[in-house]
């Protein structure tokens, strides 16, 4: 390896330094430099000695965590497809046609990862040129949470569109990584939802329903919506009516969105966000090596499910009576806690201020969900709102912090 | 009764080369130096010059803003060099040593028959009194200030430090008569030390004694002032090193400016690691002799997180009591060998990002001096935190001094910190931000503002 170090540094290196020929393409070398050797940068003050971790690190840690859930996403993909158009039966979800499925969701999953790190990082070597710095690594992560919190049939251009939106408008013109207000892949998502709500609900959920359906070839039952769209349409039903009853029977013990299948995520959705279980894996992971917070995706979990419970308790509507614990594993709840809420950049930053966030945004994200059925993704929504929150949760958790050491010095003040 | 003090945040980090506790005296070194560079914001006033002749404890020069503090020659000889760096800032001031040490003679005194200002002006005469320094800020006393507590610290947390008790050894007169002057110039107020629970080389002694158990930074006093006395805007505390104690309590008990220190020399690159006794403003050249594994190697005066780096003909700095010497990382470290994508066996983390968190703790670690990274955004947050035993926020903290917000850094505790207790921080940090400077720099700045 220090035969290729000395040729990058002696063939390779001077065309971009400052005079060479292609220095105005520095910042893309230095990226890769330091993406394949951690440059031999001694201390020179304050500590002689630094930790193993880095920002690449991190990151790439983060990346480990998500591919349990890009895994299952991509054979779910799959699995909707064929069950929707009746190949496969729910009886048997597992052992018929594994590489045929994996193989749908691969050919849909992959140019969406292309367009959303394509793009995204192509904005991000732009904008590092342009302010003559390095390249910050929070990219990694965000080109790879896009993909995810996609429906399978999203157009690429509005990937492209919604990951240029998410990283100038919420990343860039704050300052770039580190700097942003709002998480940048829910930006992304918010962007779609709100610009094409149309083409955002109805038949991209499933791989080519609508074609499926034209020929007629579509299973009973499957409509291209997912689960929190059927619920949204018992919200402003009575709970004992005819609506709210045929719903209500999908998510039984034998409807097609029962508890068991909506934890292991054999239910349409986006691509990563089905599987509870999957996600799960991620969060042990995330939890394991410390990189997530785990105060978060705990208080997170305990904040959904008590709003669960207390919609549970009340029950006005079919979609209230959903058992709480059924509630956080449809949607992208799990998701959401997991990747999303978890971001440190905005999130709460003081520890305590984290363990608040995280319930308001699992408690605000079942409500949004069930009060307001024309926003079926309330953890969007909730998450979104607790970034713009999470610098005030801060701040009154600092102030306490600060009335504590004024009190003392009043104290001392007064007995000296 | 002593006290338990439990700290939990914080971290030890095992590196190789702890010292063999055998104490040797090294070969004679005939080079001796002061650093006012040890002494954050003096301004010095020469007063010996080149070629001049001194005793040990004649003043080489002053503080040029409280001229009553004094930094005394720690050997007889004569002014070598004056080593002078950008804009003729003294850097050292060079004594080629006698071959017999001869002494200024400062008469033998007792501090307990002493009045506060009689033992206070004793001190500041024979140079001694550059050994005591005060919070807020970390610099040297000032002697005009009250403290509230005077805070001892009874060992050192650091990675690799000398033994808290093994320094000690052989000095229990020194330090009970040391301890006695701390006591006239409490003049009423508390004398705080801080040991481990298991110590014993303070038993019987005349202080209010805390037992600090748990990780670095444990052994700092900032923090042990934090647990026991915390520090409000104002207030003074004022700390020293039992080493130096005893330092004074000699003076004390013989009128000699001998300012000994037993000094731990170790880290990976040294050869066999032990104590030598040394005089403070030793050259370390002869301690290093043949000690030292290879030329890729970076000597530090004092500890990894907070010494000096110097070079292996360097000095031995005013305050500290360990030389270590550990590998250079100049070389680029390949992503999937050695780099951010590999297994990770040899790489010690606070962070469990790589598996040698699941070592058994008797496991110890080779670091080198490459930062691991680069310098990024500040992104991962709750660090700070766990390696920071203060009920402060620091991050906050290091924030409000980044924006130059003196209302904040009051309200945020600055008062109470000193780089020194950030120094984890900095080690911990993802983003590589330079931690220790930036609280220097914000101590600075309200130094500047109130004074």
């Amino acid at each position: 390896m220090k035969a290729l170090h000395n040729f990058l540094e002696k063939k390779v290196k001077p065309n971009f330094v400052e005079g060479g020929k292609l220095s105005r393409f520095w910042v893309v070398y230095d990226s890769l430099e330091t993406f394949a050797f951690t440059p031999g940068h001694v201390t020179k003050k304050g500590a002689h000695i630094r930790d193993s971790i880095d920002l690449k690190r991190t990151m790439f840690l983060v990346i480990v965590a998500m591919v349990p859930a890009l895994l299952f996403g991509m054979w779910n993909a799959g699995h909707q497809y064929y069950l929707s158009i009746g190949e496969v039966s729910t009886a048997d979800p597992y052992s018929a046609m594994l590489w045929e499925k994996f193989q749908v969701g691969l050919l849909k999953t992959l140019p969406l990862i292309v367009v959303s790190y394509g793009v995204g990082l192509g904005i991000e070597f732009i904008f590092a040129g342009l302010r003559k710095h390095s390249i910050n690594e929070g990219f990694l992560v965000s080109g790879m949470l896009i993909p995810l919190i996609m429906p399978v049939d999203v157009p690429l251009w509005m990937v492209a569109v919604a990951t240029a939106f998410a990283v100038i408008i919420g990343k860039e013109v704050f300052g770039g990584t580190g700097m942003n207000i709002l998480n940048v892949a829910l930006t992304a998502r918010a962007f779609l939802f709100f610009a094409y709500p149309k083409q955002m609900s109805g038949e991209i959920w499933i791989h080519d329903v609508a074609a499926s359906a034209s020929n007629g070839m579509l299973a009973d039952g499957y409509t291209g919506a997912t689960a929190l769209g059927h619920l949204a349409n018992t919200v402003g039903k009575p709970v004992d009516g005819e609506v709210a009853g045929s719903v209500m029977g999908m998510f039984g013990d034998a409807g097609m969105y029962s508890f068991m299948d909506s934890f292991l995520g054999l239910i349409p959705g986006c691509i990563g966000e089905t599987s509870a279980l999957a996600i799960l894996i991620g969060a042990g992971i995330l939890i394991w090596t410390g990189i997530g917070s785990w105060r978060i995706m705990l208080s997170f979990l305990i904040g959904g499910l008590a709003m669960g419970a207390i919609f549970n308790a009340f029950g006005a509507n079919a979609y209230m009576t959903l058992p709480a614990v059924h509630q956080i594993v449809i949607g992208g709840f799990m998701f959401g806690m997991v990747f999303m809420a978890t971001d440190p950049v905005t999130a709460a930053q003081t520890n305590t201020g984290k363990i608040i966030y995280g319930f308001f945004g699992g408690f605000f994200s079942i409500m949004i969900r069930v009060f307001n059925p024309a926003y079926p993704e309330g953890v969007m929504m909730a998450i979104l709102f607790m970034n713009v929150m999470a610098p005030m949760i801060d701040h009154y958790v600092i102030q306490s912090n600060i009335k504590r050491r004024m009190k003392r010095t009043a104290l001392a003040t007064a007995t000296a | 009764m002593a006290k338990a003090i439990r700290i939990r945040k914080g971290s030890d980090i095992r590196l190789l080369g702890v010292a063999d506790k055998t104490l040797e005296n090294p070969a004679r070194t005939d080079l001796y130096a002061v650093k006012p560079t040890d002494f954050h914001g003096l301004t010095p006033k020469l007063v010996a010059r080149e070629g001049d002749r001194v005793k040990a404890g004649d003043v080489l020069f002053f503080d040029k803003y409280n001229d009553s503090i004094k930094y005394n020659a720690p050997v007889s000889g004569t002014v070598d060099e004056v080593v002078r760096g950008e804009k003729r800032r003294i850097l050292e001031v060079r004594i080629k040593a006698d071959a017999q040490n001869e002494f200024k003679d400062f008469g033998a005194k007792s501090a307990s028959s002493m009045s506060a200002t009689d033992l206070r002006a004793h001190l500041l005469e024979g140079g001694c009194w550059p050994l005591i320094q005060q919070r807020p800020f970390a610099i040297v006393a000032n002697p005009e200030s009250t403290p509230k507590s005077i805070f001892v610290a009874g060992f050192d947390s650091s990675p690799l430090a000398p033994d808290g008790d093994f320094v000690m050894e052989g000095e229990a007169d020194n330090f009970k008569e040391g301890l006695a002057a701390l006591k006239v110039l409490a003049d009423g107020k508390p004398v705080h030390l801080g040991v481990r629970p298991d110590s014993k080389a303070f038993n019987g002694v005349d202080a209010q004694v805390h037992h600090v158990s748990g990780p670095h930074p444990a052994g700092n006093p900032g923090v042990q002032i934090h647990h026991i006395d915390p520090i409000n805007k104002g207030e003074v505390v004022w700390t020293i090193a039992a080493q130096d104690v005893a330092n004074i309590g000699r003076f004390l008990r013989t009128g000699k400016f001998d300012m000994q220190r037993v000094v731990a020399l170790t880290g990976a690159q040294v050869n066999q690691p032990k104590y030598y006794r040394v005089t403070v403003g030793a050259n370390v050249s002869s301690m290093l002799k043949g000690q030292i594994k290879d030329d890729n190697t970076r000597v530090i005066s004092g500890n990894v997180l907070t010494g000096d780096h110097i070079t292996t003909d360097g000095f031995l700095g005013y305050y500290h009591h360990q030389i270590t010497a550990i590998p250079e990382g100049k070389e680029p470290k390949f992503m999937l060998t050695d780099g951010w994508l590999s297994p990770g066996l040899k790489k010690f983390s606070l962070s469990h990002a790589y598996p040698t968190w699941l070592m058994p703790k008797s496991k110890r670690f080779n670091l080198d001096t490459n930062s691991n990274g680069e310098d990024r955004a500040f992104v991962v947050t709750g660090q700070y935190e766990k390696v920071f035993p203060f009920d402060i926020y620091p991050v906050q903290l290091v924030k409000s001094i980044i924006v130059n917000d003196i209302d904040s850094m009051e309200k945020l505790g600055i008062y109470e910190v000193a780089p020194e207790d950030f120094a984890l921080c900095e080690y911990a940090c993802t983003s590589k931000i330079e931690v220790q400077d930036i609280v220097r720099e914000g101590l600075d700045t309200i130094m500047k503002e109130f004074s």
